[in-house]
């Protein structure tokens, strides 16, 4: 693949398995309650575990465990930290 | 149904002390209310908007005032995104419940306090008096959790409870203080309305309060290893369903059995009591009959209700809607509408109350579109005589007989019909943009049983009330259409051939005679048709009804053998079965009783549902909308079966 890498979002945490928020899309009103859950610049989000066949994900974050569906999940920005599996 | 609440829970400025209970879902909330409440508490809904208006009065109050307290819909956020959410501002702006509040109880697990308190911040700028209240506070120290509750209390500057909600713990010291939220002291400082500057504020505080951050639950976590396990949560949640399906039709059977006995027992004793005349006749026929028909429904309604908060309370509706997402997703609901669609397999009205969980108004309405197509158990009753009667009973398919594979295919049909007009619903007519899907998965815990018993004895009183009220009426008016005009019966002529005159000449019978033309296509008679008639107050009156048509007397036959009365059943069967000696003709045959069934299937034959519709959706544009695209489905698939079937 040619070019920058796509900025990763939460629906790539399985692979990245802990990360930290680093923005949330604006302007939508999905978003803004994402924001309301917890997920704000800087929240750490741990991958807990995904259904089968591209389901839902647990994550934990603020100390709770939420499940959401990969459609939300890519409204999440997100930078990994240690333990990443990327290349 | 959307009447203001008896005079005794209206808040009175001066009176009563009117509290407001705010807090996220699984916050311990609900338990927390009961508790508080006790039987008081009355379900209704709020005007104009359909979510649970719970308010009750506080047991043994301290002091000579009565404390009110609304408790309001769980929620993660003043900023709503949905009319049922917007709930909580209004009622805190005192736009909906008659005037501000003059506290609110702002209730917050004390294992996720770092997600609750952005919330708080919140609701502090309000401007009104607020006590926290922390729950699980047992919990958090079996976890190995650590707060300052002092720190915590003195940063705030509002007075802070903590208690064990479903052990009664702190219950006493909480009363004490809701009794006086004058005495309550305001907060110190609030943090910018904006998100991230809540969010900060509520991690600097849990920094300066937490003394040893709380640890995950193990036993969540062994027990999740497998629910949620891709093939072991399947076969869990499978066996949850037929758990489920055993409880509803199975272990509530003999309480359905001996409550219409019970009813049948008061029928007869009135008939036989009280002097002939027509008003006995309606009490016995049209009163007891149609209320009958409703309580038969009690035991089965309690049990399912009862699984459903006990399932809720403990933690796995939550998981059971993650498994299921997936298929859901694909119809284009979310998980938590199979729980509505599941309790529609009882009845459609409990299941189209349990629609409230749903956050997003558009998977709600999808929801409620084709819940009636979920096979409730008043079809069963008309689905047994028929196959019964019409179906051979011999066996295919190693132990399966022709007649069990039928009734399986027909609620297999229901279950797979709603899951793809949800599916056309949701691509086509609520198109658009959804609300998220977001599910919290909280900790397993042991629900209170108390608190599982009062949300149970609420939702049947709402059951009673609404289903009761419109199949009585219903019941009366076709008692009514049955008995009138008044026919001349000849002189002496038997009970059994002078109530066939009758009916022949009644208000119903020239009814079933003007809905020829419709059903005619279908195979269906006059007869037939007064029976659909009868089903519209509620559909096991199809039964009953048809009983009444055919001038079938239970106690005509006897068995020889017993000396019992014969099931209804086997007389009616026999009677829609033979032919008549004079034309040759039996009542009904083969290819009509297949358009009979199909047309069970699909169409929306059921006035209480039909009221439970129009209430949860505030109006009458959804009911007609649903009654119309039914009906014509219900006749095409009707139509349909009878001519595949060799019908006309």
């Amino acid at each position: 693949m040619s070019g920058p890498n796509p900025p990763l979002t939460l629906a790539d945490l399985p692979r990245v398995l802990v990360a930290r928020v680093s923005h949330v899309e604006d302007d939508c009103v999905i978003c803004e309650r994402l924001r309301e859950l917890g997920f704000c610049p800087g929240t750490e989000v741990r991958f807990e575990r995904q259904a089968p066949f591209h389901g839902p994900m647990i994550v934990q974050l603020r100390g709770y465990r939420l499940s959401l569906r990969p459609s939300e999940a890519r409204r999440v920005f997100i930078t990994p930290l240690g333990g990443s599996l990327l290349p | 149904m959307n009447a203001p609440p008896a005079g005794s829970l209206e808040p009175e400025p001066g009176k009563k002390i009117h509290l407001a209970l705010v807090g996220s879902p699984n916050s311990g909330k609900t338990t927390l209310f009961n508790a508080l409440t006790g039987l008081s508490a009355k379900t209704g809904n709020y005007p104009g908007v359909t979510v649970d208006r719970r308010r009750g009065l506080m047991k043994h109050p301290i002091g000579d005032r009565d404390v009110l307290i609304s408790d309001l819909p769980g929620s993660y956020s003043l900023h709503a995104i949905s009319e049922d959410e917007a709930v909580t501002s209004k009622v805190l702006k005192g736009e909906l419940d008659g005037g501000k509040p003059d506290g609110i109880v702002f209730v917050a697990d004390a294992t996720t306090l770092q997600r609750s308190l952005p919330m708080l911040a919140d609701i502090l700028r309000q401007g009104i008096p607020t006590l926290l209240v922390l729950t699980m506070v047992d919990e958090l120290k079996a976890r190995g959790g650590d707060l300052d509750l002092f720190r915590l209390q003195g940063e705030l500057g509002i007075p802070l409870v903590g208690v064990v909600g479903n052990k009664g713990l702190g219950i006493d010291d909480l009363r004490v203080r809701l009794s006086d939220p004058k005495s309550w002291t305001t907060a110190c400082a609030v943090p910018e309305p904006n998100t991230e500057a809540r969010f900060a504020w509520a991690d600097t505080l849990i920094e300066k309060v937490e003394r040893h951050p709380v640890s995950a639950s193990t036993l969540t976590q062994r027990i999740d290893a497998v629910l949620l396990h891709p093939v072991a949560g399947l076969v869990v949640f499978l066996l949850f369903i037929a758990t489920f399906f055993q409880a509803i039709f199975t272990w509530a059977a003999p309480a359905m059995d001996l409550f219409s006995g019970w009813m049948d027992l008061m029928a007869d004793y009135v008939s036989a009591n009280l002097p002939a005349s027509m008003l006995t006749d309606l009490l016995a026929d049209g009163i007891i009959r149609g209320v009958g028909a409703v309580v038969v429904f009690v035991p089965q309604i309690a049990l399912l209700f009862g699984l459903i908060f006990l399932f809720e309370a403990s933690g796995y509706m939550a998981r059971a809607a993650f498994v299921v997402d997936r298929v859901m997703g694909w119809a284009g609901l979310e998980g938590r509408c199979f729980i509505s669609l599941l309790s529609s397999y009882a009845c459609a009205v409990p299941g189209i109350m349990a629609t409230r969980s749903i956050p997003s108004p558009r998977d709600r309405l999808a929801t409620i579109l084709v819940a009636p197509f979920a096979t409730c158990s008043a079809r069963l009753p008309v689905y047994a005589l028929l196959i019964s009667a019409f179906l051979p009973n011999t066996k295919i398919l190693g132990p399966f007989t022709v007649q069990g594979l039928t009734l399986m295919g027909l609620y297999l049909l229901g279950g797979f019909s709603a899951i793809l007009f949800a599916a056309l619903f949701k691509r086509g007519l609520l198109k658009g943009a959804s609300l998220p899907f977001y599910l919290e998965l909280p900790p397993y815990r042991f629900p209170s049983l108390t608190s599982v018993m009062l949300q149970v004895w609420r939702r049947l009183k709402v059951f009673l009330k609404d289903a009761g009220s419109v199949i009585l009426a219903g019941s009366v008016v076709i008692w009514f259409l049955l008995n009138f005009p008044k026919a001349d019966i000849p002189e002496g002529m038997a009970e059994g051939p002078a109530h066939q005159v009758q009916v022949e000449q009644s208000y119903a019978a020239d009814l079933g005679r003007a809905m020829e033309p419709l059903f005619e296509p279908l195979g269906f008679d006059w007869k037939i048709n007064i029976g659909l008639v009868g089903s519209f107050a509620a559909r096991e009156l199809m039964v009953s009804t048809l009983a009444v048509v055919y001038a079938y007397d239970p106690n005509a036959s006897i068995d020889p053998e017993t000396g019992e009365p014969d099931d209804e059943f086997v007389g009616l069967r026999q009677i829609l079965t033979t032919p008549d000696p004079k034309t040759g003709v039996a009542p009904m045959d083969f290819p009509t009783a297949i358009a009979l069934l199909l047309y069970f299937v699909y169409a929306l034959l059921c006035l209480s549902t039909v009221a439970v519709i129009k209430r949860e959706t505030g109006g009458w544009k959804w009911p007609i909308f649903m009654i119309a695209y039914m009906g014509v489905l219900a006749w095409v698939a009707g139509f349909v079966g009878y001519r595949l079937a060799g019908g006309g």
